[in-house]
């Protein structure tokens, strides 16, 4: 693995792979004193071209784990807006010895091409509509942690699928372990049938839903989704409350899912809109379970990445 | 001074034209043509043209050639000369330059830089609306004058029925031809590439087919409604066929174009977010390509045109959704349409009534022929010789093309330009 840009060039042995590591490095994180100095003497460059709570204390912490130093900029918008291209940029910084880079960008597909200019490796830590991979491979891992297994569960979607980069990494990561997803939400907001075409990586193993129950029926693990409402530039949805009492999970869908499924969200949560907040009091919700593993799936990236060099 | 071409394969469209034989220029313009000219004297130069194609310079209506205001990615002079490498001894260029041509006085600009530095004859388009921005016509009358031969807002669609119906009815006044970017921009909102499978794949906002097709069918039943024809630009998608065999049967004045392109790459190209492949309209489905075959072999597009939109690394080598739409073709246009030849789709007469007779038939213009006594624009081209595609072959400013380091067959050999030759 030369870089981590999308869950899409992965193969199930290397997603495997990251998640066994992820779940030796947990106990790291156990530790008293929960630090190794496996990356000492690495610089890490953190670039967040958007703005970013989890994911970029996540990475830092993860970071910090393995003893390596960190060098973060954070701004909004691109670096065109002063004049200066994004691969001047990061060639200036790259001049100051950075040995791995992490960015998150507004535009799809900002990984891709600095990967392909840079000779470090990069890492994708969301990039506009397209992935957002150590996303998703958190969330396999939480999933596996409770569940056991990945394989022939089923798990559902919902909300704003079109506009949100975990939906596509996560459709694609959970069908590779051997999962099926059903999606669901607004009708205008899921793929089109040609783009469902790409998203079905095994036959028969996605769906996309007009209707909630079809999606939620007997399903393992439901993933709430945020609407990406900064993504649209234009009105998708007619109004918040339209949305919670037509896509919002509450407790009358409990009796839907199987027992004991469990309860994800990538986070920030709208309480309220995509969640009620009764669903906050589910014994089942493991979205802090999902912040906690966030560490250890990119301590394990970070570890695949520059070990050996 | 006399030329002697011998012993090519000479066509022309306009005179039905394809003999195995002699051309002879003199002075500068054509002097005749016959299976065996013998000429005798001094202060004659002989073309051995054994094996090769020999027809009229192409005319191309549909290229950017940047300047005034873009100078940095294109001039009248590198742009021109790229068409001359090309065959290309005419070509039309587009006003979205910086100041954009809507003005009597950009044309004139545009024709003086022409006649001081290009290689090959420019006729200048100019807006439709005053500043390319759909709300007021243009000046149509002055810019008639100025020299312009056909309005476009190209780049951009004129969205607002009312306006495009008054634009094409005064139109009418001048004799001047409507070209139309068939785009609507809603449906095309903030899209990057064809809506489909790649564009999920790369998490890019897709243009669909629908947003060609609609701004289509609404300028055919403008063109049925005003009696003015209308030129359709750069057809992308399968979806336009059925209109426009509809329009055909109705009798709807109009004339459709597409690009090379259109007909040699899909969607696949921007994979690795690669930005050589952005163009608007955007590369479609191996079915859409198909397609636009079709209706090239049907007549259904009777128009090749290059689209040349040069972008240089700073549109280009940036983030794929900052990165300019359009690619580089003038130069490549006739190899590339040769392979409509070589697949049998159209012989080599009707191709070259596409390049050259039927571009020059929507500008209202003679297309150059064969004719005795017009002024000589012949291109003599190798259809054999194969080549790859790199930077120092390419005499644009900007090498923007996903041909790159690919191996193309067809080459222009020489080109005569009234008195002057020109060897490659």
């Amino acid at each position: 693995m030369k870089h981590l840009l999308d869950i899409y060039s992965l193969s199930s042995e290397t997603i495997k792979e990251i998640l066994d590591l992820a779940e030796n490095l947990k106990e790291v994180l156990e530790r008293p004193i929960p630090k190794v100095p496996t990356l000492r003497g690495k610089l890490i460059l953190l670039l967040f071209y958007e703005p970013s709570t989890r994911t970029k204390f996540s990475f830092e912490r993860a970071c910090k784990v393995l003893s390596a130093d960190t060098l973060s900029f954070s701004t909004k918008g691109s670096s065109l807006e002063k004049g200066e291209t994004i691969l001047d940029t990061i060639k200036t910084l790259y001049a100051l010895g950075v040995n791995l880079l992490i960015i998150r960008h507004s535009l799809s597909g900002t990984p891709h091409f600095l990967a392909k200019h840079l000779k470090i490796p990069v890492v994708n830590a969301g990039d506009g509509i397209h992935e957002h991979p150590t996303q998703a491979l958190l969330d396999m891992l939480t999933v596996r942690e409770k569940l056991g297994t990945l394989s022939d569960l089923k798990v559902a979607i919902v909300g704003d699928i079109k506009h949100s980069r975990v939906a596509h990494s996560d459709i694609l990561g959970f069908q590779k372990m051997g999962a099926k997803v059903y999606v669901t939400g607004p009708a205008h907001l899921l793929p089109d049938p040609k783009e469902a075409e790409f998203f079905e990586v095994r036959k028969g193993c996605f769906k996309v839903c007009y209707k909630m129950e079809e999606a939620l029926k007997e399903a393992d693990v439901v993933i709430a989704l945020r609407i990406q409402r900064e993504r649209h530039g234009e009105p998708y949805i007619p109004t918040l409350q339209e949305y919670a009492e037509n896509f919002g999970l509450s407790p009358k869908h409990l009796e839907l899912i199987k027992e004991k499924a469990l309860l994800m969200h990538p986070g920030p949560i709208n309480w309220g809109v995509e969640l009620s907040y009764e669903m906050e009091q589910y014994p089942f919700q493991v979205i802090l379970d999902q912040v906690k593993n966030g560490v250890a799936i990119r301590m394990a990236i970070l570890l695949k990445l520059l070990s050996g060099d | 001074m006399r030329i002697l071409l011998k012993k090519g394969r000479l066509l022309d469209p306009t005179l039905g034209l394809d003999l195995v034989g002699d051309l002879l220029i003199e002075d500068g313009k054509i002097k005749g043509f016959g299976r065996e000219i013998i000429v005798s004297g001094e202060d004659i130069e002989v073309i051995d043209c054994h094996g090769k194609l020999v027809f009229p310079g192409v005319v191309d209506i549909h290229v950017h050639l940047r300047e005034p205001g873009e100078e940095w990615k294109e001039d009248i002079e590198s742009g021109t000369r790229a068409a001359l490498y090309g065959g290309v001894l005419r070509v039309a260029c587009m006003p979205n330059t910086k100041p954009v041509n809507d003005s009597p006085e950009v044309t004139a600009y545009i024709l003086k830089r022409a006649r001081e530095r290009a290689w090959v004859t420019v006729y200048p388009i100019a807006c439709i609306t005053k500043g390319q921005e759909g709300k007021e016509l243009t000046e149509f009358g002055r810019l008639k004058k100025a020299g312009v031969v056909a309005l476009s807002d190209d780049g951009k669609w004129v969205a607002n029925s009312a306006l495009m119906k008054r634009a094409m009815l005064y139109a009418k006044n001048f004799d001047l031809p409507i070209i139309s970017h068939c785009e609507d921009p809603t449906l095309s909102y903030k899209g990057q590439i064809n809506e489909g499978i790649i564009s999920a794949k790369l998490g890019l906002k897709g243009i669909p087919p629908s947003a060609e097709t609609i701004a289509v069918l609404r300028d055919l039943v403008l063109a049925k409604e005003t009696g003015t024809s209308v030129h359709l630009a750069h057809l992308s998608v399968k979806e336009n066929l059925p209109f426009l065999r509809w329009a055909k049967e109705e009798g709807i004045p109009f004339t459709a174009e597409t690009c090379p392109h259109y007909f040699t790459f899909t969607e696949k190209e921007v994979e690795g977010y690669n930005t050589l492949a952005k163009v608007n309209p955007p590369l479609r489905m191996e079915e859409d390509l198909e397609a636009i075959k079709l209706a090239l072999k049907e007549g259904l597009i009777e128009v090749i045109a290059s689209d040349h939109a040069p972008h240089s690394p700073l549109e280009k080598e940036v983030e794929f959704e900052l990165a300019s739409f359009g690619m580089i073709g003038v130069q490549f246009l006739l190899p590339l349409s040769f392979n409509l030849v070589r697949e049998g789709l159209l012989s080599e007469l009707k191709l070259l009534e596409y390049l050259i007779n039927n571009p020059a038939k929507v500008l209202k213009i003679e297309p150059p022929s064969f004719k005795e006594g017009v002024k000589a624009e012949v291109c003599v081209f190798d259809p054999e010789e194969r080549y790859t595609v790199t930077e120092d072959l390419i005499q644009s400013k900007s090498k923007n093309t996903p041909l790159l380091g690919r191996e193309i067959q067809g080459k222009i050999k020489t080109v005569i330009v009234g008195e002057k030759r020109f060897d490659f």
